[in-house]
């Protein structure tokens, strides 16, 4: 018999390219994933160097970071240059490209695997850190810089150390208005925002098994907050049949022979992992964040930390700083936290899931008419699953803008960013300075505590609504 | 490239953990579609304030940032690493790092070295103390050197390869070509292809 072995060494190990040198493994990539953000310079290196994408049909572009939401036409004339160029290097290239206006544009992290072609086993990169996200199939998914965006158009592979492996191992049973959001941020909250450097996760326990894969995504999605290169669940029979209706899986004998090979992808009993973390969900309760990293979170039922309370100097000064920024005082109650904007949406929470929670809590509710609510769904196709389901109809009479897909709100580089001291309840992941604006301040929330606060006009919980 | 032995420079000190890519380079920068010409993005938002360590005119000129740690955590842009080159920043030292910013960095000859925290911390109070305070960072060595003390540090041993010898990654990579070629015979038969493959 081999060695046990975890779920990511046996991707680790099938994806290596034997080589003649005696660096770093060579990893072979089963799907590239592109967008206009960090691909320019990459096909300019192409062009430079006369080499040509070796696999262009491994390669997959959509247009999301730069478009518009509001219009099917982008006025800034730089974003425009940005897309076309976009469109030409496909063309140019041979690459299968989702524009701005097609059914199948979003963005490009809820666009792969609502495709299908997200598969357990694989290997997946793309020039942007919440690649991550894909780990929920049971591939190996991490985000790359554009000097390797380039090398992987040019050879299909990335030459790279192997990571180290840490198992996240989430006991007990998630009580039911805690999401995968929350858990990410409890999590965070507990290991920091560097906790996971330079590890591959593997998220593990009962209460994962029972997550639907739109939860899962969130979850890995959100390992990149972590610092850790990528995250991972095992596949099980929940995405056997998430990929078992979607339009680009195997078909015919090649979904049985899939099948077998997917049932081998799990951690053998007795592999060991480099590093273990344990996290008890039995009395978790809906998280927010107070901060400038998303780490720096706390449940919704309690106040602002005051930064005396942190052990080391280091963390006491960056929450002090994060306070300044923020414009909030230690001991301030977070559901005393009013916002003025609620943004739905990006690659953690715009899939069709997080549209009907927030739905849920919307029916028959107005948002506060000092808060501005922007609905953007995380892909055309979600947008037109959510109008099949009525969705938009509760969003559009609770007062709330429904919107095109793309990664809008999320990272301000769009036209949907904020402008002066707005603070904003946003279902996005990084509420880092500036992000969404640049004197904005985010707080991280879930799709249903994103919903209530919109209602309440400050932070606040779905059960806190009368 | 050409080869990249070491670089000596003054220490621009700062301060920071969790020093996010946002930061480095806002989002709005990074529509543009080339590879150089970033400097005026580096720490957009932060160079507003007078007293940002980039506006000091003591330091000016100075090449080596040293950071808190979690240096450049965040977005995968590899713009913050040409945003830094541009501005003439040739070396990052700090406790931890990144990991993509990190292996970003190394592709294009920016020194990012990972240094002990009480390293750092040294080298921060030294730079207070003295804003001409030079480091030298030695890739063939691998240590960090200054007035009074060394420190060895650990690289990537192929990105290190690459930048000593002035060599091009993807011809590198591409020289292993066959053995790409071989793996490629043996993938499975219903991995997903897209565009025109699709069809056929
Ligand atoms: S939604 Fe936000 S985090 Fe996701 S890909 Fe777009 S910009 Fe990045």
């Amino acid at each position: 018999m081999s060695e046990p072995r975890t779920l990511f060494q046996k991707i680790w190990d099938s994806h290596r390219v034997p080589s003649g040198s005696d660096g770093p493994d060579l990893l072979y990539i089963d799907a590239h994933l592109v967008h206009e953000a960090t691909s320019a310079q990459a096909f300019d290196g192409l062009r430079l160097t006369g080499r040509a994408v070796r696999r262009p049909d491994l390669t997959l572009a959509v247009e999301d970071h730069n478009v518009p939401t509001d219009s099917l036409s982008i006025s800034d004339p730089i974003s425009v240059e940005q897309v076309t160029r976009l469109r030409s290097n496909c063309a140019e290239h041979g690459i299968e490209l989702f524009r701005h206006g097609d059914a199948q544009q979003g963005i490009v992290h809820v666009v792969g695997p609502e495709l299908g072609a997200i598969q357990p086993g694989m290997t997946v990169v793309c020039g942007d850190s919440h690649t991550s996200t894909h780990g929920a199939f049971g591939a190996l998914a991490f985000g790359v810089g554009t000097s390797d965006v380039e090398h992987v158009l040019a050879t299909q592979t990335l030459s790279m150390p192997r990571p180290r492996t840490m198992a996240v191992e989430f006991t007990g049973a998630l009580p039911p208005d805690v999401t995968a959001k929350d858990l990410m941020l409890a999590l965070l909250t507990e290991i920091g925002a560097n906790g996971a450097h330079g590890h591959v996760l593997e998220y593990r326990g009962a209460a994962i098994r029972g997550l639907s894969m739109e939860s899962r995504m969130t979850l890995c999605n959100l390992s990149i907050e972590a610092g850790a290169r990528a995250g991972m669940v095992a596949p099980d029979e929940v995405t056997v049949e998430y990929l078992a209706t979607r339009p680009r899986r195997p078909t015919g004998s090649d979904w049985d022979d899939a099948l077998a090979y997917w049932s081998g992808l799990h951690t053998d009993p007795g592999a060991t992992f480099d590093r273990t973390v344990t996290l008890g969900v039995d009395a978790l309760s809906p998280v927010v964040t107070w901060g400038t990293n998303p780490g720096q979170a706390v449940p919704l039922s309690q106040a602002v930390p005051d930064p005396a309370q942190f052990s080391d100097a280091a963390e006491q000064a960056a929450a002090r700083r994060a306070l300044e920024y923020m414009a909030l005082e230690p001991g301030t109650r977070m559901r005393d936290i009013e916002v003025d904007t609620v943004f739905l949406g990006s690659c953690t929470n715009g899939r069709i899931e997080d549209l009907r929670a927030a739905a849920a809590v919307l029916r028959g509710r107005k948002v506060a008419p000092s808060v501005r609510m922007l609905v953007v769904p995380g892909s055309m196709q979600v947008r037109a699953d959510a109008e099949r389901e009525g969705l938009h109809d509760v969003f559009l009479a609770a007062g709330a803008e429904w919107r095109l897909s793309g990664c809008s709100m999320c990272l301000g580089m769009n036209a949907d960013r904020l402008s002066g001291p707005s603070r904003c309840a946003s279902t996005s992941n990084r509420n880092y300075e500036g992000r969404q604006g640049d004197t904005a301040r985010t707080h991280l929330v879930s799709p249903a505590v994103a919903a209530a606060t919109a209602v309440a006009g400050r932070l606040a919980a779905p059960a806190d609504l009368s | 490239m050409e080869p990249l032995t070491e670089h000596t420079g003054r220490v621009l000190p700062l301060r920071r953990s969790d020093v996010d890519t946002d930061q480095i380079i806002p989002s709005r920068f990074c529509r543009r579609l080339t590879k150089t010409g970033y400097a005026d993005g580096l720490f957009a938002r932060w160079r507003e304030a007078d007293d940002f360590v980039l506006n000091d005119p003591a330091r000016a000129g100075g090449s080596v940032l040293v950071a808190g740690p979690n240096f450049a955590t965040g977005s995968s842009r590899e713009h913050a690493v040409w945003a830094l080159r541009d501005w003439g920043i040739a070396a990052v030292l700090a406790p931890s790092f990144g990991d993509i910013f990190r292996r970003n960095a190394l592709k294009n000859g920016l020194l990012a070295v990972q240094l002990p925290d009480a390293v750092v911390s040294g080298l921060l109070d030294a730079a207070d103390r003295d804003p001409g305070f030079p480091v030298t960072v030695d890739l063939v060595a691998c240590e960090v050197r200054w007035d009074g003390g060394r420190q060895a540090f650990e690289v990537d041993p192929r990105a290190r390869r690459l930048l000593l010898d002035g060599q091009d990654d993807i011809a590198v990579t591409l020289a292993d070509g066959d053995g790409i070629t071989a793996y490629e015979r043996g993938r499975p038969h219903w991995l997903p292809v897209f565009g025109a493959a699709r069809a056929g």
